[in-house]
């Protein structure tokens, strides 16, 4: 991951199409196992905040990550979904969360 | 588990846990009962009516809907609800897009505004079947969505709470806020169900 990820620049807008990251690191993550990896579109940008994964170990969680709300398929998250094919879910995804 | 009336049942890890921590902050002096049972009351008190009034300001009012919609955590702040912390983001049902909320993670919840989240909006049936049978779940709490409908499942993952903005029922010309607010449940802001008239409604004056 290069620095820039790291930091408190939001480097997508509304409208990109983005990635979460396929990991399964330790520790309190806010990125739930069944959106790593699949593809959706940055539906807005929340603001930054201060890292959870740093907050659980009882440190700042700064600098502040830049959030994105991102907008899935619902078709392409779950193999087999039964309903509209425009049917979607949206979750809260943080930058170092995003792999491009 | 409930135990039986009348039988005790010893406290859990969790209950434990909870005792015993409140009984050192309190014999160290940290916090105080009457505290803990002020801040439990007003937890208590809060309820889904604060939700519902926004809800009914924005039927009536179009530039209190936009300013709803553009900050909720504003808009609540204008009718007197004090949020702090609370990034609030509402999203509206129309004719064509239904919106629904879970915390898949936790049980994240607009508890300023609605309350104490329902048992069952934290229990994890619900957290985790309603990302991926949104619509099984929705009909088996009576709301059968029309597949031509879009459906969104908001997950409050991370640091925003979510509230829906329902369509105001038809047959509700020139009702007043505080009757328009009354059809807006818990669960009507939660995304689980929509207002409706009720079949017999008291008769009252609006």
């Amino acid at each position: 991951m290069t620095v820039e990820k790291m930091g408190t620049v939001p480097l997508y807008n509304v409208g990109d199409r983005i990635r979460v990251r396929k990991a399964a690191p330790l520790g309190h993550i806010r990125t739930p196992f069944y959106i790593r990896g699949h593809a959706g579109v940055v539906e807005r940008v929340c603001g930054a905040f201060p890292n959870p994964e740093e907050l659980a170990q009882q440190r700042d969680g700064l600098p502040a990550r830049p959030l994105y709300r991102v907008r899935f398929r619902q078709r392409d998250v779950w193999p087999g979904y039964r309903g509209n094919p425009a049917d979607v879910i949206e979750l809260e995804i943080f930058q170092h969360w995003i792999e491009a | 588990m409930k135990p039986a009336a009348g039988r005790y049942a010893p406290y859990n890890y969790f209950q434990l846990m909870e005792v015993s921590l409140r009984e050192l902050l309190v014999e160290k002096g940290i916090v105080t009962e009457d505290a803990i049972a002020g801040a439990m009351a007003a937890m208590r008190a809060r309820g889904p009516e604060r939700g519902a009034a926004m809800v009914a300001r924005a039927w009536t009012d179009p530039a209190y809907k936009a300013r709803l919609l553009e900050s909720g955590s504003r808009a609540a702040e204008e009718l007197g609800f004090e949020v702090p912390g609370l990034r609030l983001i509402v999203v509206e049902n129309t004719p064509a897009t239904h919106n629904v909320i879970v915390c898949t993670l936790c049980s994240c919840y607009p508890r300023m505004l609605l309350g104490l989240p329902p048992e069952w909006y934290k229990s994890r049936p619900y957290r985790s079947r309603v990302v991926r049978e949104p619509r099984k779940v929705l009909a088996e709490f009576g709301l059968e969505l029309p597949a031509r409908v879009q459906l969104r499942v908001h997950d409050s993952n991370a640091d925003m709470r979510y509230m829906v903005l329902p369509m105001r029922p038809a047959g509700t010309e020139g009702w007043s806020e505080a009757r328009l607010a009354e059809l807006v449940t818990r669960d009507c802001l939660i995304g689980v169900a929509v207002p409706k008239i009720p079949k017999n409604p008291k008769t009252r004056k609006s």
